[in-house]
């Protein structure tokens, strides 16, 4: 019997009863569908991380409080311990060769008040380096000086979505806005990036001198008396030298915070890249997750085929004993039932595929505070539900067709 | 051209066991037309079913154009089957839900050979239903149904047609009709064996075969 035998032959048995095969395969597309719609959107927010970072600025080291012996549960979470003597000595190219800029950053949130208008958002207290570390481009005016910095001067740079919350379509340059009751000159607005982080906008910000945002609205300082930072980022020339310079700033913070060797660490340096590859770890595990609740449900698909498989077999005995009596041998009806169930499986499995191509598409329309979770589609997803779709065909096919191969035609004549 | 040499067939029904053939020994000649008869229960559908490889003898030689089939394997059986053998049955046995074509062309698809529309069309007219081919079975009487399976039992060509109560479920013109489309067979050269109980079927064979309880009685 030839392959096209056999499938003209299983093809005709499934139309016969179109409505249980449609109702076999109907677990087939839920099943695949929701694997793919789910996993799809699991590397999409991997891909998002990815991006996020990547225009937060690249090849950036962040330094962070920690506290000691606390473990990762410790990192920012500690007392204050970096200061801007800290950042200065991290910029000093006889101690860290390989920085590019260091930005202190420190951040609070504050209402601004423009006119009638206002708005709560974050206050980032930093340096000039702070643009070039983080990847901002101005729209217009300019960014906070060395000056500006030096004489703690009351001036304000804001992100897109503040300047045009307080300001609309006016100009803002020039303009005051009110914080913690200091009037700020605004001098520039930043271009807007888009991307948002954890649900941050990064144009929701604005960015004032670290000295004025110290002396005039937060004033935090370290146990030794020094001026607090919250964290210190310091970006390096190339990738290839993000872990000299890892080694570089804890051997001067070290030295600095006058740590015995046997002390640990209170502060953590973190490069970016172990950030988004611990946040694309999260992620990953919990796109398994989700794929593995979807699998469960191509297990039970799996079992429905197999069910109707194992009915049919029983109702069509009469037939398979026809088939023997004229010749059919064992070859030709576990052929035939493994085509049906392989039918059903791959027909199902690819309108599963286009069914979670269309959900994934449809869920990344869905706005979620004013941004949008992205799908990715990548081939290894569908190679991987196709497969399994394929091992799900087959194992729930094989022991039906078997039964049936192995039925003596005699008693197969002679059933019901 | 068919060898029988004290055949036997138990059954087991759970506990009992039952003798359906008790050591059969016959032979049939190519050409013939033969009738076996028995009351319901003496093992002459046991008896069919043996000579046309379906079942296989608990004991007993069975020895085919030479070959000894009790060597054969399962799947050589199904090739006998196909080839050699064409079967007729009481209740039709058709795939119901195909048309009269598509059933006679099933042992051309299991035999692996070309041409099977041209074939099945062939057998059909044959048994006077080339009209009716694109008919399912369930749109056709039980004489015309009779006579698919004849067409299905005669597409392969085969030395040998076993009828296992060919005419049970049809009325006595429908049988004549029948009966004679065998005989006819019988006259082109294919050795026909039918299993009947009706004496007037039996009559107008050559040979008529009597079992009782599993023996042959006369022959």
């Amino acid at each position: 019997m030839k392959l096209i035998d056999f499938l003209v032959t299983a093809l005709k048995s499934l139309s016969t009863n179109k409505l249980r095969s449609s109702l076999t395969m109907l677990g087939m597309i839920i099943g695949v569908g929701a694997v793919i719609g789910l996993m799809s959107v699991g590397r999409g927010a991997q891909a998002m991380v990815t991006s996020t970072f990547e225009q937060m600025g690249t090849n950036a080291i962040y330094v962070i409080p920690s506290s000691p012996g606390a473990g990762v549960a410790g990192i920012g979470m500690g007392a204050p311990t970096l200061s801007l003597d800290d950042a200065e000595a991290l910029a000093n190219p006889a101690y860290v060769p390989s920085a590019v800029a260091v930005a202190p950053i420190s951040t609070n949130y504050a209402e601004v008040i423009a006119g009638n208008e206002s708005a709560v958002t974050s206050i980032t207290g930093t340096t000039p380096e702070y643009q070039g570390a983080l990847n901002y481009s101005l729209a217009s005016g300019q960014f906070i000086s060395e000056r500006n910095v030096s004489h703690r001067d009351t001036v304000a740079v804001l992100g897109d979505k503040v300047a045009e919350d307080l300001f609309g379509s006016d100009d803002p340059l020039g303009q005051k806005v009110k914080i913690k009751e200091r009037r700020f000159t605004v001098i520039g607005v930043l271009e807007a990036k888009g991307g948002a982080f954890m649900g941050v906008s990064q144009d929701e910000l604005v960015v004032v001198p670290i000295t004025t945002f110290q002396t005039r609205l937060f004033t935090q300082r370290t146990a030794g008396g020094g001026d607090a930072v919250q964290s210190i980022v310091v970006q390096v020339a190339s990738a290839e030298a993000i872990d000299g310079a890892i080694y570089d700033i804890e051997d001067v913070l070290r030295k600095r915070h006058r740590l015995a060797p046997d002390e640990e660490n209170d502060f953590a340096v973190i490069s970016q890249e172990q950030i988004i590859g611990m946040l694309q770890q999260v992620i990953g595990v919990f796109t398994i997750f989700l794929g593995a609740i979807a699998g469960i449900s191509l297990l039970v698909a799996g079992i429905g085929i197999m069910n109707i498989m194992l009915v049919s077999v029983t109702e069509r005995t009469r037939e398979i004993g026809i088939r023997k009596a004229v010749g059919a041998k064992r070859r030709d009806i576990l052929g035939q039932f493994l085509m049906e169930a392989a039918i059903l499986s791959l027909t199902g499995g690819g309108i599963g595929i286009a069914g979670g191509w269309v959900m994934s598409r449809l869920i990344s329309r869905i706005d979620i505070g004013g941004q949008a979770i992205p799908s990715v589609v990548s081939p290894d997803i569908i190679i991987l539900a196709i497969s399994v779709s394929v091992f799900i065909g087959l194992v729930s096919g094989i022991y039906p067709a078997l039964r049936a191969a192995r039925l003596n035609p005699i008693d197969a004549l002679h059933y019901g | 051209m068919i060898e029988l040499e004290g055949i036997t067939k138990v059954y087991r029904m759970g506990e009992v066991e039952v003798n359906a053939l008790r050591g059969i020994t016959l032979s049939i000649t190519k050409g013939e037309m033969v009738a076996i008869i028995g009351a319901s229960g003496s093992g002459k559908s046991t008896l069919l079913n043996i000579i046309g490889c379906l079942d296989r003898p608990t004991s007993g030689k069975y020895i085919f154009d030479g070959a000894d089939v009790s060597q054969l394997s399962d799947n050589q059986l199904a090739g006998m089957r196909n080839r050699k053998f064409g079967f007729v049955f009481q209740e039709y046995n058709l795939l119901s839900r195909v048309t009269a074509l598509s059933n006679v062309e099933l042992p051309l698809i299991y035999g692996g050979s070309g041409h099977r529309h041209k074939g099945a069309m062939e057998a059909l007219e044959r048994v006077g239903l080339g009209a009716r081919a694109e008919h399912k079975p369930t749109e056709l009487s039980g004489g015309e149904q009779q006579r698919v399976a004849i067409a299905r039992a005669l597409v392969n060509n085969p030395a040998l047609i076993l009828a296992d109560e060919p005419t049970g479920n049809l009325d006595s013109k429908t049988t004549n009709e029948i009966i004679s489309i065998f005989r006819q067979l019988n006259q082109e050269g294919i050795t026909v064996i039918i299993v009947t109980h009706e004496a007037d079927i039996a009559s107008q064979t050559q040979r008529i075969i009597r079992l009782h309880d599993g023996e042959i009685i006369s022959q």
